[in-house]
């Protein structure tokens, strides 16, 4: 019972990482209707950012800091990928897109190599490495930093989206263009913003995602990003409390399937080709999804 | 007093050219009617009016020339266009509706404008936190009407708004837009398949053909003219 418990507590601290990519994932699909397949890149970019504001000898910040800023240099380069990449195919059909995206995905992996090199980074965790006994069951400060950051972050999506001008702005264009436009609002400026969003949300997530792992390197985001769209593809790929949900339940089936299907090794890795595949054979919109009805 | 005025409007979509040089105009605070059958390009001069699609020729609104604007623009200086059908924007409530319908103001006076609304149009009252897309077909096209109010224009495009409503909600809709002119001296260009019921609330008229304006004149004279009823109004 105790080792089913740890198992669960590890694969909470996995799973809010899952769910923070997803979330950014979901942010972007909701206010464009495009699956960012270089998601992961544009977030290992900014982590490679973070890590040498805090390595650098000259400016050696606090991680914290370091994270504040990358969000920052994040959100104005989502900003302008939407503006000098995105925008000249937005019209085009969405398999262009797709491959636009993958397109960065290669670019950008590439780009963090050349300027970071290819050795392997450490990039120190925000949180402390203190931990509790609860129960029997050891709980990471770690763990319960995360789910805190994720808690923070879903609630100030949801104000932003829900409680102000913008995010109205930004609803309405995800729901109707063209409509947008014939009440003034700048769809154009809103889709950019939907895109620097997320790629600051996408900051956070690799700062989070990295202490956790190995260390920094080029491949750090490929594995997160297959759970993160598993998480989303389970959630509902316009939901964000979908894909928190979801990015939970990845991360616990996969820190159980480690433990319980132990003879097979790399196991965890079907676990997401599993749950999507499960999610669109039996539910396509995902658990939190909606359902497009159209009167006709 | 003109509040609209074009001259040899042209435009259609990519190499497809729909309308041909389109002269007309609209009064401070009137009502015109655009008629014609389907295909005539009575949508596509909506949709070039309000910056939805590049045309060519002048259009002069309020004094200013807004040929090739775009949309957020002339909603910002008065004009609402309310296209034809799914006006709506679906996964809003019917109150974020009428919000985001207000976007262009920024004065205090939107909320009061919301609980107006929601009076002249009861049934839309009574679903204020339902989704829009969820509402039937007629609801949709007040709210949409009543989103398009919002902004107080000065000129309301309206694309078929007896599409898909039954007669008796028609009629309720187009007295309601008599009295919403009489009140508020709100400008309305109205592009209608319902010929009779159009000309009636209308001062003038327009008759489009494969885009080009084939007929013109007071309401009643159109409504009285026997060839235009047979060709073009199928009345």
């Amino acid at each position: 019972m105790q080792l089913f418990l740890s198992q669960l507590m590890n694969g909470l601290g996995n799973g809010v990482i899952y769910a923070s990519l997803a979330l950014a994932i979901v942010l972007i699909y909701r206010t464009t209707g495009l699956l960012n397949f270089a998601q992961g890149e544009m977030a290992l970019f900014s982590t490679y950012v973070t890590w040498k504001l805090v390595d650098d000898s000259e400016m050696g910040l606090p991680v914290a800091a370091a994270i504040g800023i990358s969000m920052v240099i994040a959100f104005v380069g989502g900003a302008l990928i939407e503006r000098v990449v995105i925008r000249p195919v937005e019209r085009s059909s969405p398999l262009v897109i797709v491959i636009v995206t993958i397109g960065m995905f290669l670019a950008i992996n590439s780009i963090a190599q050349a300027i970071f090199g290819t050795d392997t980074k450490q990039l120190p965790s925000v949180f402390s490495d203190a931990a509790w006994v609860v129960g029997g069951v050891r709980v990471t400060a770690q763990t319960v930093g995360l789910v805190g950051v994720l808690a923070a972050e879903c609630l100030l999506l949801w104000l932003l989206l829900q409680k102000t001008r913008v995010g109205l702005g930004l609803r309405a264009v995800a729901s109707n263009p063209d409509s947008s436009r014939l009440v003034g609002i700048g769809t154009g400026n809103m889709l950019m913003l939907g895109w620097a969003i997320s790629a600051a949300l996408g900051a956070l997530a690799g700062a989070m995602i990295v202490p956790m792992t190995p260390g920094l390197s080029a491949g750090s985001m490929q594995a997160v990003l297959i759970y993160a769209f598993a998480a989303a593809a389970l959630g509902g790929f316009d939901s964000p409390l979908g894909a928190v949900v979801g990015g939970i339940i990845v991360g616990v089936a996969q820190a159980l399937a480690i433990q319980y299907v132990d003879p097979l090794n790399d196991i965890e890795l079907v676990v997401p080709f599993a749950l999507i595949g499960g999610v669109l054979l039996f539910r396509p919109t995902g658990l939190f999804g909606r359902r497009v009805v159209e009167r006709v | 007093m003109t509040l609209l005025s074009v001259t040899a409007l042209a435009g259609g979509y990519g190499p497809v050219k729909v309308l041909h040089g389109l002269d007309f105009e609209v009064a401070h605070g009137e009502i015109v009617v655009i008629l014609g059958a389907n295909g005539a390009g009575k949508t596509t001069t909506l949709r070039a009016l309000s910056g939805m699609i590049p045309s060519d020729g002048e259009i002069v609104f309020d004094g200013e020339d807004v040929t090739g604007r775009k949309p957020q623009v002339l909603a910002r200086r008065g004009v609402a266009h309310v296209p034809q059908g799914r006006g709506t924007i679906d996964e809003l409530t019917v109150e974020e509706n009428l919000r985001v319908g207000a976007w262009t103001r920024r004065d205090s006076d939107v909320a009061a404008d919301v609980d107006r609304w929601f009076e002249v149009f009861p049934h839309l009252a009574d679903r204020r936190t339902q989704q829009a897309g969820s509402m039937s077909g007629g609801e949709q096209q007040m709210l949409a009407i009543a989103r398009g109010l919002m902004s107080r224009p000065r000129l309301l495009l309206l694309d078929e708004p007896s599409l898909g409503l039954a007669p008796i909600i028609t009629q309720e809709l187009f007295a309601q837009l008599g009295d919403l002119n009489r009140e508020l001296d709100t400008a309305m260009l109205i592009v209608e398949q319902n010929a009779g019921l159009a000309l009636r609330l209308a001062s003038r008229g327009y008759v489009l053909e494969t885009g080009r304006i084939v007929a013109q004149g007071a309401a009643t004279e159109l409504e009285g003219n026997e060839d235009v009823r047979r060709a073009y109004l199928g009345l």
